[in-house]
């Protein structure tokens, strides 16, 4: 790690979040809703190959429970490969993914992964792939998590005529309703237009401070990264090249702001 | 054209709706005329409305509906045979691979086998019973339902089902919410051109070989010389096979509503 993060960790602005204490104020009125139970990560050591070919190289992280990490890093630096290691859909070659303190064994409901298309079922209504899991009072939950992602009565509506930003918000509906601890976003805002990803920001932010995740966005976009996240990862050759904590956005000073995306910038 | 300014709208559009059909009234009225007078052999061609007499002559006696009752239930079975198992084995070789790697080549190499060539071999198997005609309808209907079933499972966008999975969806719910309803527009597919086939093998074998059905109608209307009957027969196929084609179309509509390509269709057929 940097000396400029370890000196930015002991400044007060970098001190860990507490969460809410009431958690019925914080979901904003939708009784559905519950609060997640954030969920910490820790990956040690972790290797993927791919064929001989090395494109995760030692990674060692610990993301406590409830922080917003962003990554970013060059097209190919194995980004997604890291996410579907934390997800489950794939298993290192070497080290250890651990959720929770446990190993992860494979997918579990409290860990939802956005991909960077919308992947809704065209043959499902908008309600039917938020609740895709189904499972009982799926509805109901499914016509919540609409409501809180703006899309309060489209329920009913297929997928096919909604625009690319409103697709994106069912996809978060469809995460949210099984009340993850943790969320992946792999790079879900890259296809939006400048301001229909602006929207997307505040409802991440908002939703993610009501809820109380974990997040862990991965961005090709410094300024998004810094704009949304507590701190930020630089992957590089398989490797993090930079890990800075950057504190809560909106209680950071711009100058400041703009000094972390240079500074990022330079590793990348 | 001179008088295009002062034509009236309403009269020209009523042209314009009837403009297509000018050409086979044309020909029905000339036909009627040269069998009326006697410059077309009854035995060449029957006219138009002998033919109509003829279709009335056997709905009356009843004829014609055990006929055609007979060959529907023909093309049902068969096609209910043959298709269940076509879907089965796509189904099957689409979902399982070493399912893939035992049958695929073997139904390849069948599948280029005509299935009206063994007309013959199914006559020395079953007689001219009904189990002949049900299963060359059968064999005929196998091979596009397979290869659509097939093809669509196997290509059922690969995000998707990846999706499904990170969503929590079982081995069932995966094949019922997303890989079915995936292959589902290429299953339809392959039905529709299954019906032809239905239709077409049924004719065959009907007309080769059957105590009963259109196509013995037909055959046994040519041993006494009644044309018109036998007009009546290629007409009432006809009939079944577009009767056949809607309903598939209407199916595809149903099934497909959310699909944008057929909601257009579904406004500007309502
Ligand atoms: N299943 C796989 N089999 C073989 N190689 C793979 C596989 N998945 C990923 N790779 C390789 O691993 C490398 C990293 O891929 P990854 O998708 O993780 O990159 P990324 O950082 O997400 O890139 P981008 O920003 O373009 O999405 C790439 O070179 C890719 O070809
Ligand atoms: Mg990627």
């Amino acid at each position: 790690m940097s000396a400029f993060a370890q000196a930015l960790r002991r400044l007060p602005l970098t001190v860990s979040r507490p969460f809410p204490a009431s958690p019925a104020a914080a979901t904003g009125g939708h009784a559905v809703i519950e609060r997640a139970r954030p969920l910490p990560l820790v990956l040690d050591g972790v290797v993927k190959e791919f064929a001989g070919r090395r494109v995760l190289d030692g990674i060692d992280l610990r993301i406590p429970a409830g922080q917003f990490v962003a990554v970013v890093g060059r097209s190919g630096g194995g980004k997604s490969t890291l996410m579907r290691l934390i997800v489950g859909l794939d298993r290192p070659t070497a080290g250890r993914v651990l959720v929770d303190s446990r190993p992860v064994s494979g997918l579990r409901p409290d860990v939802r992964l956005l991909f960077q298309d919308p992947r809704l079922l065209p043959w499902q209504r908008v309600a039917g792939n938020v609740g895709i899991a189904r499972g009982p009072g799926w509805r109901e939950r499914a016509l919540a998590a609409l409501d809180d992602v703006g899309l309060a009565g489209r329920g009913d509506d297929w997928p096919a005529v909604l625009s690319g930003g409103q697709r994106q918000r069912v996809a978060l509906a469809r995460a949210l309703v099984s009340n993850p601890g943790l969320l992946l976003l792999d790079e879900p805002f890259g296809a939006l237009d400048a301001l229909t990803r602006q929207e997307m920001h505040g409802l991440l932010r908002r939703i993610r401070d009501e809820h109380g995740f974990g997040a862990i966005l991965i961005t090709h976009d410094v300024a998004e990264a810094v704009a949304l996240a507590d701190r930020v990862l630089v992957l590089r050759e398989g490797r993090v090249a930079l890990d800075l904590d950057i504190g809560r956005p909106g209680e950071r000073p711009d100058a400041l702001a703009a000094d972390f995306e240079t500074r990022i910038l330079k590793e990348v | 054209m001179a008088s295009r300014g002062t034509a009236n709208p309403a009269l020209r559009r009523v042209a314009e709706r009837l403009a297509p059909w000018l050409l086979p009234l044309t020909v029905l009225a000339v036909w009627e005329l040269a069998a009326g007078v006697g410059w077309l052999s009854a035995r060449v061609l029957p006219a138009p409305s002998d033919i109509a007499l003829a279709f009335w002559t056997t709905l009356l006696d009843g004829s014609l509906p055990h006929h055609v009752a007979v060959s529907a239930g023909r093309a049902a079975q068969g096609l209910l045979i043959g298709g269940g198992l076509g879907f089965a084995l796509g189904f099957l070789n689409g979902a399982l691979k070493p399912a893939e790697t035992l049958l695929d080549s073997t139904l390849q190499m069948l599948r280029n086998v005509p299935h009206l060539a063994i007309i013959p071999m199914v006559i020395l198997w079953f007689g001219i019973g009904e189990e002949a005609k049900i299963f060359l309808v059968s064999i005929g209907v196998l091979f596009p339902i397979y290869l659509n079933t097939f093809h669509g499972i196997r290509s059922v966008d690969r995000g998707l089902v990846e999706m499904g999975r990170v969503y929590g969806l079982g081995t069932a719910a995966l094949y019922a919410r997303v890989i079915l309803p995936g292959a589902l527009p290429s299953i339809l597919l392959g039905l529709r051109y299954a019906l032809g086939i239905m239709w077409l093998t049924l004719i065959v074998a009907e007309t080769i070989s059957a105590s009963s059905g259109i196509g013995y109608m037909t055959m046994n209307a040519r041993e006494f010389l009644q044309t018109d009957l036998v007009l009546l027969g290629i007409i009432v196929y006809a009939l079944l096979g577009k009767l056949a084609d809607t309903a598939t179309r209407w199916l595809e509509r149903r099934a497909l509503a959310w699909n944008p390509s057929f909601h257009t269709a579904l406004e500007s057929a309502t």
